[in-house]
């Protein structure tokens, strides 16, 4: 459910999200590719965190736009998959729409297309300055240009964050997400295994689209008694996290009740959220995406 | 003057054998692939200065660092007494270094005191590997028979060293009082031992101090041929593997210079591949095949890595995979890639490779010459469990990366072999088809767009 504005609405304004080739029509390139990935453009849970980032983009005044239909998975999981000459076809292909727009900057929700743009598209020709969108939403709230108010409030909500493997580890960005929720002045508390120690969702390494092998356990309620035992603070609970699956027995110190699982990721998102229900917690304990939660708070949901 | 000769040869035994199988290590190493590793000498030297020298990642974890920190700085401190001790052994003298006055008190007392830190430290090692049930990263099927007796064996040696030092300067301490000379050197710890040793025979003296003059001193040169058969190598690969650290960012996977090639051939066709590599003689030399399937196919710093490694298990501990039950190991196929090469190239003195039954899901090998790496050690099974987050590639004190081994051999298993679970040949498709590895229409892309309103609000 998407947290929603201010009851009183406001008036509101369609978009017409541009894309780089209508621009171009124009003799325009925008200031800032938008690219918003596969999860981004098909995943239904995804596609909000997408329009969420998109009104953030349109509220803000940002000169955006997107790929639209030219716009091609970035080869990451055929990648990870160790299907390299897939991988580099696809990467050719973006490489060569993005370098014939004459795209320098881009923008993304997804952190694991944003490694691939970043760290692997420019030993094939693509150069390009790449922030995630945790990034860009820390530089919008330090400027000033998002205020983080006149929407819902997160004022006492318990929020943890969970860092995703592709933004954290592999590209060392930790403190980005964690000041992006810091400005919604919310009850944030960290998870045993976070930063550098953070445990991976498990759909990395295209594992989002297999099935497990075989164990005893799936990783992502494992990652999920961690977050949901962190919001309740059965503290207890934490140290039997290790690869049986846990009855919580421990007395709760805080009511899981509109608690927030964060994450930054549309792979974390899927996991999280499959985490969330396969432990009966849906109708107490949310899983949003940063985007989604500036996007309320500023109150530009419509 | 028999003592010094004997002496002598015996250090020129020692250093003989120990260069001898450095070297078969070293064409161990560089059977694998060639990877050009220059450059960033600034940035390279820092790393080994926090990595190395300073054991910055070991902090992860307070107790183990803290144990393992007293054996480091007693291994550089203590190896002070050992030239002393060769100066002495080759020339007849008896605690050469005594000019150096207060400085050799002060020698002598820290060593001292760093032995009785060293022995409660291997014990507190030794505990957390043999009690019931061991600390959790010290099991695991890759973790039996000869590495979980290496181990140990290394512990025992550590304590015998200490010992025999402790008791060569009691023995001394009471062999200087019976003949009323004076002994150069402070002892806050033997001084004790020594009123546990026999007043009376000033000869059982002498035997007791030489026997443990001989013991530390041979001990060493054991100790330092055990090495190369040993995960205990560490103590030096460590430095020139963090110094050959990558060093761009942890989720930049390698690219594969041979297939862009062919694809830009295939977008361009004016594109000119260049022409392949030749022998020695003018001839086309066979194509090297794409990822890895034996430890030739790696690169000599994986290579280098499997010698770097200690086993501690940090990697496997914080693996996903590993935590909820899954066959990967990260550990295991580090350990693997040093059973291989071994197996099929140069092997040290003491070669127990370790040999995977039911429990690790290993079809029975018959043929051990010719099983590679892949299939023959590391199963596809554990490659598949991998979910590429890097945990451990964070978590290793020595920066080992079991990520890059992985991925290669999945290269090999989908562009060799075409041998990726059925439903990751799907997620091929659905890219080549459908630009999204999803069975969703391209044409769809864009419908995220659709009725999207923004609430009108002046921005601030």
């Amino acid at each position: 459910m998407t947290p929603t504005s201010s009851p009183a609405a406001p008036a509101k304004r369609q978009l017409t999200v541009p894309t780089v080739a209508d621009l171009a029509a124009q003799g325009k390139t925008p200031e800032i590719l938008f690219w918003v990935g596969c999860a981004g453009a098909f995943d239904d849970r995804y596609k909000r965190v997408t329009r969420a980032f998109a009104r953030i983009l349109e509220h803000v005044g940002t000169d955006y736009a997107v790929l639209g239909l030219e716009e091609s998975c970035t080869g990451d999981p055929a990648k990870r998959a160790g299907n390299e000459f897939l991988f580099q076809m696809q990467a050719m292909q973006n490489i060569t729409t993005m370098n014939g727009y004459g795209i320098k900057k881009i923008v993304t929700a997804c952190p694991h297309c944003f490694n691939t743009i970043k760290n692997e598209y420019p030993a094939l020709g693509g150069e390009y300055e790449v922030i995630h969108h945790s990034t860009y939403l820390q530089q919008l709230i330090n400027e000033g240009k998002v205020a983080v108010k006149g929407g819902e409030s997160f004022q006492g909500r318990r929020i943890t964050f969970h860092d995703s493997c592709y933004l954290g580890r592999a590209n060392n960005i930790y403190e980005a997400p964690r000041d992006v929720l810091a400005a919604l002045d919310a009850d944030l508390v960290e998870m045993k295994r976070s930063r550098a120690n953070g445990l991976c969702c498990g759909a990395g390494g295209a594992q989002m689209w297999k099935e497990p092998e075989p164990g005893k356990k799936d990783i992502n309620i494992e990652r999920t008694e961690e977050a949901l035992a962190t919001l309740s603070g059965q503290a207890a609970a934490l140290d039997n996290l290790r690869g049986v699956e846990t009855e919580r027995t421990a007395p709760s110190e805080h009511s899981l009740q509109g608690a927030i699982i964060a994450v930054s990721c549309p792979f974390c998102m899927t996991m999280m959220s499959d985490g969330v229900k396969n432990k009966e917690q849906e109708s107490a304990v949310q899983v949003f995406d940063l985007a989604e939660l500036i996007a309320s708070a500023e109150g530009i949901n419509a | 003057m028999l003592q010094p000769i004997l002496f002598a040869l015996l250090l020129l035994a020692a250093f003989g054998l120990f260069t001898w199988q450095v070297r078969k290590i070293r064409a161990n190493i560089l059977v694998g692939r060639d990877r050009d590793m220059s450059g960033h000498f600034s940035e390279r030297f820092n790393k080994t200065l926090l990595v190395a020298f300073g054991q910055q990642k070991m902090f992860k974890r307070l107790t183990p660092a803290l144990l393992h920190l007293v054996v480091y700085v007693s291994f550089l401190v203590i190896n002070v007494e050992v030239i002393e001790i060769i100066i002495d052994g080759l020339f007849g003298t008896h605690r050469v270094l005594r000019f150096l006055g207060p400085v050799y008190d002060v020698m002598m007392a820290t060593n001292e005191l760093l032995a009785v830190l060293v022995i409660v430290a291997v014990a507190a090692f030794w505990w957390r590997r043999n009690h019931n049930p061991p600390v959790r990263r010290f099991t695991g099927p890759e973790l039996r028979m000869w590495p979980k007796l290496d181990a140990n064996i290394i512990l025992y040696i550590e304590v015998a060293l200490m010992v025999a030092l402790l008791f060569m300067n009691a023995a001394d301490i009471r062999l200087h009082e019976l003949r009323r000379e004076e002994l150069p050197g402070t002892f806050p710890v033997s001084r004790f031992l020594a009123g546990l040793l026999p007043a009376g025979s000033e000869t059982a003296l002498e035997v007791l101090e030489r026997t443990g003059w001989w013991i530390h001193i041979i001990g060493i040169l054991l100790f330092l041929n055990y090495l190369p058969s040993s995960k205990h190598f560490h103590i030096i690969m460590a430095f020139p593997n963090v110094w050959y650290s990558r060093l761009v960012p942890q989720g930049q996977f390698s690219n594969v210079e041979s297939i862009t090639h062919e694809v830009k051939a295939m977008m361009d066709p004016s594109y000119e591949v260049p022409a392949p590599p030749v022998g020695p003689d003018g001839s086309a030399l066979a194509p090297t095949p794409f990822g890895v399937k034996d430890v030739e196919d790696l690169a000599w710093t994986n290579l280098m890595q499997a010698y770097s490694c200690t086993e501690c298990g940090r990697c496997t501990s914080v693996c996903p995979a590993n935590l909820t039950g899954k066959l990967l190991s990260p550990r295991k196929i580090i350990m693997d890639t040093r059973d291989r090469v071994e197996e099929k190239y140069n092997s040290p003195l003491i070669f127990h490779p370790n040999v995977y039954g039911e429990e690790a899901k290993h079809e029975p090998i018959t043929d051990l010459a010719n099983a590679t790496l892949l299939r023959g050690k590391v199963t596809p099974e554990e490659l598949w469990a991998c979910t590429t987050c890097n945990a451990c590639v964070e978590s290793c004190p020595v920066n080992i990366n079991p990520l890059e081994s992985i991925v290669e051999m999945r290269r090999f298993l989908v562009l060799e072999e075409s041998a990726a679970p059925n439903s990751l040949n799907i997620m091929f498709s659905n890219i080549e088809n459908n630009g999204a590895p999803w069975a969703f229409s391209p044409s769809d892309r864009l419908n995220w767009a659709d009725d999207l309103y923004v609430a009108e609000k002046a921005t601030v």
